[in-house]
């Protein structure tokens, strides 16, 4: 048994604690939206955030989330109706192909830019280099997080251009 | 053009050789109702198989292909929604159950529209790519670039023109006019003289009731109102909340999971497995030898995946264990050496006397190529839930191949192809290896014996050494210069063809030309990989091109220009690239510019590579990519496709390579087979040229000119020519040649 802060919400999960924190968000607290792509930590699919930092939560043992604030794609709008504005960026700029690996994208997107708000080219190429995209959504990636860096900072001015 | 005949049909059927084409006939008034409950609500109208319309005019078109990124979906609602001018914005999608009616509708509705003109590809090439095509549509393939083509211009188009057609009829019958009276325009139709108006939705009853026109007059491309603009895909939105259900995303009640094993070298099986040894590890429930592969069910994958890790197996190599690739290509070799030697080539294509224009030439050129198998590796492994109950199969997994799968898994457990049920989830990327259905035959083999359903996931590493590769080849040229430098003669011996069938012609006015291939069998197994053959014939023959314009010191985009004069789409493109890109203008000493055409699936792509030699290692700063598919239906869609083909090329250009040792595959996970990334990726600019005629593809062409562009790059900024991919493995002599500099 063990318990995680998942997307804002207590779970008690009856799982080994030594399971990666993949398997148990997948498995065992049934949100199906982070993804498994290689196991090793290399591809990025499975990236959540813990305690705000992107992890990749295929190479992390559960046991080592405990206490801490674990968020998954279902949870990245933190509880609003809407969506974050990542997500919407990535609609506005029709960036994904196939999706697979677009939750974990979105993730180190969102980590990103509550970081570094404004990002350089240098500091995307930095932040996103550890999450692959076999599609080759790059280009519309970038444009992505441009996109939702100028709508976060300045909210209503992007609102207003997209409407 | 040629134009489509029954007759021509039928022959090239028969020619296609034992192709299920005639078990399909034209039932007009009764095919609806054979899907009617698998695809409508009562209070829905249904059109054929693949337009119904709702109470609330919501009109909404039934897809027979998977989506695995190509936008397939959206696209194809468009072409159905143009011709029968629906309101885009009340128009939704389904994909079709993996029903025989659904799968071979287009074929037979080929057999109504005589007269239509048909795409010349299909025509002038029976032996392969019609092969293909009336395979793939037979099969409710999604592949081939072919969903747009064929599904696109002859069943989405036509529906909603026949359908169309009906709603006027019946609207004429209620308000007693002529149907010329009336007009349709965003899902309304309307009488002028009288300013009478109504939905569709409200004829709809009636007019599904009126038979279907088999020859509706289509639109004309400017009278195109959906067509050829870019609507957000539907496919977008369940992608970036995760929402999208993806075949690993199947949650089923008491579902277990499963890990697997196969033997590691192709042909080999399983000799022995000691149970003993993972049986008190919790959750445990069942280990399965399947032959050629071990399986453990366990409550959860991760219970799964660490009792098959500790399971004791032994495997035998099917004789293949010694095998390494410095054999495999020592054996191509030594085929193209005794073919060659033995007159035993087999013809690909052959123009005048290549032979002889080679011994009168001024300057010969001769030159050896090289590439290795490449492993799809899509970002989501191959997976399959499957559940054997109440006397049927039910599978959820992504394929692009629903019916071909049904019915091998029926047949791998004994049943009949009725009693599977497959429901076809999004595709975690496709590229040719979701057409393989080895995972979902292992999937419902290990569930045929247990009473809950299972859902199999294979590791990274068994997705890595058990795929279906794309072949590794050689390529031998042989080309002749007159004293002008001008190219008089074109002789190329290759190892190994699969299809389509063109993918090593040229497009160059070369009047000698002698394409011959030899075969050369080995354990690896073949599968599509996006774009087929065209992805190494493209690299083999622009490179040649590339050597042979330097030996004639022209410059390459010139010498290109000068053998396409009477080939004028490819030039039109051509042109667009080298402009954009600046061709001609000077670059910094650290980097070249290359360029390359190619035509697939009836698409012609150039492509401009920049690239910038860093430490010893080519990086592709701005690719300039100028495309003609003939007419773009989603251009924005066209523009992502190129992108995405690019990316999937270059990846393989750069680092793809997968090597047989000790009879396996080596590599194993995005470690050593690695994937081009963000901080590697080129800015990509695309133009498209409309030029006419049918629809090209558009998810395979953007691959095969990117290699040989971007190692024509390589070759300016560094006087290195890359005969064998992929580039990584040449990084010392770029190094040594920046040394020098």
């Amino acid at each position: 048994m063990i318990t995680l802060s998942i997307n804002g919400e207590s779970r008690a999960l009856d799982v080994d604690p030594s399971t990666p924190l993949l398997w148990v968000i997948r498995d065992y607290a049934g949100l199906t939206g982070t993804k498994f792509g290689c196991g090793i930590a290399g591809c990025g699919a499975c990236t959540v955030h813990v305690d705000g930092r992107p992890v990749r939560s295929c190479a992390m043992p559960a046991s080592a989330a405990v206490g801490r604030r674990i968020t998954t794609i279902e949870g990245v709008n933190h509880g609003s109706d809407g969506l974050h504005p990542v997500q919407q960026a990535w609609i506005d700029e029709q960036v994904p192909q196939c999706g697979y690996c677009q939750s974990g994208q979105i993730m180190a997107a969102a980590a990103l830019l509550e970081s570094t708000p404004a990002p350089t080219d240098a500091d995307i190429d930095k932040a996103m280099a550890g999450i692959v995209c076999r599609c080759g959504t790059y280009p519309r990636i970038r444009k992505g997080i441009k996109r939702a860096a100028a709508s976060l900072a300045n909210p209503e001015a992007s609102e207003a251009g997209s409407g | 053009m040629g134009k489509w005949s029954r007759r021509a049909f039928i022959t090239a059927g028969v020619a296609a050789g034992g192709v299920v084409v005639f078990g399909v006939a034209i039932r007009r008034g009764d095919r609806s109702g054979k899907v009617r409950g698998l695809v409508a609500a009562d209070d829905e109208s249904l059109f054929d198989v693949w337009l119904k319309i709702a109470p609330d005019n919501t009109v909404t078109a039934i897809i027979p292909h998977a989506d695995m990124g190509q936008g397939v979906h959206t696209a194809l609602a468009m072409m159905l929604a143009d011709e029968l001018d629906a309101d885009w914005s009340a128009v939704r999608f389904e994909e079709a159950p993996a029903h025989k009616e659904f799968a071979n509708y287009a074929l037979a509705r080929a057999y109504s529209t005589a007269g239509m003109e048909f795409p010349a590809w299909l025509i002038d090439s029976v032996d392969g790519l019609f092969f293909r095509a009336t395979q793939m549509m037979g099969l409710q393939i999604t592949g081939g670039s072919l969903s747009v083509r064929t599904t696109g211009q002859l069943a989405m188009r036509v529906t909603g023109a026949a359908t169309r057609a009906v709603l006027l009829e019946a609207a004429a019958n209620e308000w007693q006019v002529a149907v010329a009276e009336l007009s349709a325009a965003g899902s309304m139709i309307r009488h002028q003289a009288s300013g009478r108006e109504a939905t569709f939705a409200h004829f709809a009853p009636a007019a599904a009731e009126l038979p279907l026109p088999d020859k509706p007059a289509l639109k004309s491309p400017h009278e195109f109102r959906i067509m050829g603009t870019s609507p957000p895909r539907f496919d977008v939105p369940p992608k970036v909340d995760g929402s999208a259900d993806f075949g690993i995303d199947a949650v089923l009640p008491g579902m277990k999971n499963a890990a697997i094993r196969a033997a590691p070298v192709f042909g080999g099986r399983v000799l022995s497995v000691d149970e003993s040894s993972i049986q008190d590890m919790p959750g445990v429930r069942k280990t399965v030898n399947l032959g050629d592969a071990v399986a453990v069910i366990a409550d959860g994958y991760w219970q799964a995946k660490k009792a098959l890790d500790k399971l004791a197996v032994e495997f035998s190599d099917g004789g293949n264990g010694a095998t390494a690739q410095d054999d495999i290509f020592e054996q191509f070799a030594r085929e193209l050496d005794s073919a060659a030697a033995g007159g035993r080539e087999k013809d690909d294509f052959a123009s005048g006397d290549a032979d002889a224009a080679l011994a009168g030439a001024k300057q010969v050129l001769e030159a050896e190529y090289r590439v290795p198998f490449l492993a799809h590796a899509t970002m989501e492994p191959m997976n399959c839930t499957a559940w054997v109950h109440d006397e049927r199969c039910e599978l959820w997994l992504g394929t692009q191949n629903p019916l071909g799968f049904a019915q091998q898994v029926a047949k791998a457990i004994g049943m009949d192809a009725s009693q599977v049920l497959l429901h076809n989830q999004y595709l975690g990327g496709g590229f040719g290896r979701r057409a393989f259905d080895d995972f979902a035959i292992q999937a419902a083999r290990i569930a045929a014996d247990v009473p809950y359903p299972v859902k199999l996931i294979w590791s990274r590493e068994e997705d890595m050494r058990h795929d279906h590769y794309r072949q590794a080849s050689i390529s031998r040229f042989r080309g002749g210069l007159d004293a002008s430098g001008n190219a008089i003669a074109w002789r190329n011996h290759y190892v190994n063809k699969h299809d389509p069938e063109e993918a090593p012609h040229i497009p160059y006015a070369i009047a000698d030309q002698a394409i011959v291939y030899s075969e050369s069998e080995t354990h690896v197994p073949w599968g599509f990989w996006r774009s087929v053959d065209h992805s190494l014939h493209a690299f083999f023959t622009e490179s040649f091109i590339d050597e042979l314009a330097v030996a004639a010191g022209r410059d390459t985009y010139e010498y290109r220009r000068g053998l396409l004069a009477d080939a004028p789409r490819f030039l039109a493109v051509l042109d667009l690239a080298a402009e954009k890109a600046g061709w001609g203008d000077s670059l910094p000493d650290n980097m070249g510019r290359g360029i390359a055409i190619h035509r697939s699936f009836g698409t012609i792509v150039a492509q401009v590579v920049d690239v910038e030699i860093v430490a010893g290692k080519p990086r592709a700063r701005r690719v300039v990519c100028a495309v003609d598919p003939g007419y773009a239906v989603h251009p924005d869609n066209l523009v992502a496709q190129m992108e995405g083909g690019i990316a999937y090329g270059l990846t393989a250009a750069l680092y793809g390579e997968i090597s047989i040792e000790d009879g396996a595959v080596r590599q194993s996970n995005f470690h050593d087979y690695r994937m081009l990334r963000m901080d590697e990726a080129p800015a990509v600019e695309t133009y498209i040229i409309d030029g006419g005629g049918v629809s090209g593809g558009a998810g395979e062409p953007g691959t095969p000119p990117i290699a040989p562009a971007f190692t024509n790059a390589i070759f300016d900024a560094t006087g290195i020519r890359i005969r064998e991919l992929p580039v990584s493995k040449h990084e010392l002599r770029l190094k040594d040649v920046e040394d020098v500099a």
